[in-house]
């Protein structure tokens, strides 16, 4: 079984997040790590490969830079090559073009059983790129997945709802986008980080997917004001030295809700 | 003023959703002609929608298990290449909204704004505001090219109000033949009981988060929850750790909720989980440190353990 993971290289979320002031969009320059929420869709992935038996794992990515170090993080958990779609055309894509090219960067690859991908980055987290690149492939896709088993030809899913969840089946090949925490990413062995050194990384242009335009010149959206959020003012702050739970208390008793 | 504004509409028990009804009012806002376009069988609440203003409501009729990504975005398209060209269709930033509006946009290949809070019309542009970092900035972005214009809305972000209209016209909008993307298929649907009031409807919530230390403590949340007759939630740590169901999550992953009262029991104040909790009316944190985010926006903060602090306090309301 052959599984395609969609992976991105985001912002350390630990660094505070800042717009280009020039314009608007998140700035990306500094060191990319791999989104913690696709290397739960990269353990998935491996586990599914592991459990068929043969096949491989496989990735794309796209980045407005030539940058690896996210990428060669999901090669040393196990995926055997990627293509990074790297052009600095793409800055200021719309979910819509970054959609149509990791399509294209996918059908590099070859035949895939199966597309995974995080359910929303965490920076930018639009949430619509996995079903868009669905429709783009003409496949099947559930969104939201907290399990995936494939049984012969046929994807089982749970999938979340907003009441509990539901049990999906579908035909594949197919797309899923995967929710955090499902697995249990493993941490790369030295061994893993050593051989993800050599592991081939097809560095292609948006142009060389036949993707046009791109960046800022195909997003049919423009940022036109940013401007800070009215401040929630902070209140009392109390230490508690026993008695704190009586404050609580006389506080809703003061909005009358008890 | 924009003339077509269309609204993904959906019910529940026999009653168009709270998201529904908050898009319909503001759809009212922005201009006359507003059609609800029903996930689903139309007949129990399409006079629910009429009061709310809609008046046209197309239904896609029963999905017969369809995920409604493909179907609904599928019978959307078809109306659309029937002639009826919408200037906004307006969708709920929930499973079944993001997954429609993410096919159509293909199907039309137009963008789509997402995590938005508001809408206006200048003119002929649309624009759209979406808070990012945790809720501190507020970025406005407009269309360029040519509609439709495809928005999804954060829930809450609009007051529902009912417009007294009349019953509508209901046409039927069926869903095509899918072919391969209509491979997906629902079997079986499992709901996880909830005690007490909806997370999204309580008057008051208490969430609990990673600082509770262990699952079991987690019980202390609810019996809380349940001496103030509200809802117990939690952060997105505890519910990625396996103490509770993600029905529980409050945040921008989870459900948004606007409560009179939130409380924070252990709960440090990730971004993740401020854009879900901060509109609450007002909020109560407790943490053991003082510098967590959340006292930046908690009326009452104490500074203090969640295992002294919350038995005290659920004794103190258990015994008014």
């Amino acid at each position: 079984m052959n599984v395609i993971v969609c992976v991105k290289q985001i912002p350390d979320p630990a660094q505070p997040g800042e717009l280009d002031p020039s314009d608007n969009t998140l700035k990306r320059d500094g060191k990319l790590i791999l989104d913690e929420s696709d290397s739960y869709g990269v353990e998935m992935a491996l586990q599914l490969v592991g459990t068929a038996g043969g096949g491989e794992v496989s990735l794309v990515s796209m980045a407005p830079n030539g940058e690896v170090s996210g990428l060669r993080t999901a090669l040393a958990m196990g995926a055997a090559k990627a293509v990074l779609v790297s052009d600095p055309e793409l800055a200021g894509s719309d979910a819509l073009t970054t959609a149509k090219v990791l399509a294209e960067a996918s059908k590099r690859l070859g035949d895939a059983d199966l597309i995974i991908a995080g359910t929303e980055s965490s920076d930018g987290y639009t949430g619509t790129v996995p079903e868009q690149m669905a429709e783009l492939l003409g496949l099947p896709s559930i969104t939201f997945a907290k399990t995936v088993t494939v049984d012969g030809e046929t994807l089982k899913v749970e999938r979340q709802t907003e009441a509990g969840y539901d049990e999906v089946t579908s035909t594949l090949p197919a797309v899923v986008s995967v929710t955090a925490g499902v697995v249990e990413p493993r941490y790369p062995s030295f061994k893993g980080i050593m051989a993800a050194k050599s592991k081939p990384v097809d560095t292609v242009t948006a142009a060389d997917l036949g993707v046009t335009p791109v960046g800022w010149a195909g997003a049919g959206q423009q940022i036109v004001d940013v401007a800070s959020a009215p401040e929630r003012e902070a209140g009392e702050v109390i230490e508690d030295e026993g008695e704190a739970h009586l404050k609580i208390v006389e506080f809703l008793d003061k909005l009358k809700v008890i | 003023m924009a003339s077509n504004i269309w609204v993904f509409a959906q019910g529940a028990d026999g009653a168009p959703t709270s998201a529904t009804l908050e898009l319909l009012a503001k759809a009212r806002s922005l201009g006359d002609g507003v059609s609800a376009f029903v996930l689903g069988d139309a007949a129990d609440i399409a006079a629910a929608l009429g009061d709310h203003g809609a008046t046209k409501v197309y239904a896609t009729g029963d999905l017969g298990g369809s995920l409604p990504g493909a179907a609904v975005a599928s019978a959307m398209k078809a109306v659309i290449d029937g002639g009826d060209t919408p200037d906004i269709i307006m969708f709920p930033q929930n499973y079944e909204g993001r997954d429609v509006v993410a096919r159509l946009s293909v199907k039309l290949d137009k963008p789509v704004l997402t995590n938005n809070t508001e809408i206006e019309v200048d003119g002929d542009q649309v624009k759209v505001t979406t808070p990012v970092f945790g809720g501190t900035q507020l970025v406005t972005t407009t269309f360029t090219g040519g509609g439709p214009y495809l928005v999804a809305f954060r829930p809450k972000s609009f007051v529902a109000e009912a417009a007294g209209g009349g019953a509508p016209e209901v046409v039927e909008a069926p869903v095509p033949d899918l072919g391969a993307t209509g491979g997906a298929t629902v079997q079986a649907v499992h709901v996880e009981e909830h005690s007490g009031p909806k997370l999204d409807e309580a008057n008051i919530v208490v969430s609990g988060g990673r600082g509770l230390g262990e699952a079991g403590k987690y019980e202390m949340i609810e019996t809380l929850a349940k001496a103030l007759k509200g809802a117990p939630g939690a952060s997105r740590a505890i519910v990625d750790a396996g103490w509770v169901p993600y029905s529980y999550q409050v945040g921008q992953t989870g459900k948004v909720v606007k409560p009179a009262v939130y409380i924070a029991a252990g709960i440090s104040g990730a971004t993740q989980h401020m854009v879900g909790m901060k509109g609450s009316k007002n909020i109560i944190a407790i943490n053991k440190d003082k510098e967590a985010p959340i006292f930046g926006v908690a009326d009452l903060g104490v500074v203090g353990d969640v295992h002294k602090v919350l038995p005290k306090l659920i004794e103190a309301l258990q015994a008014r």
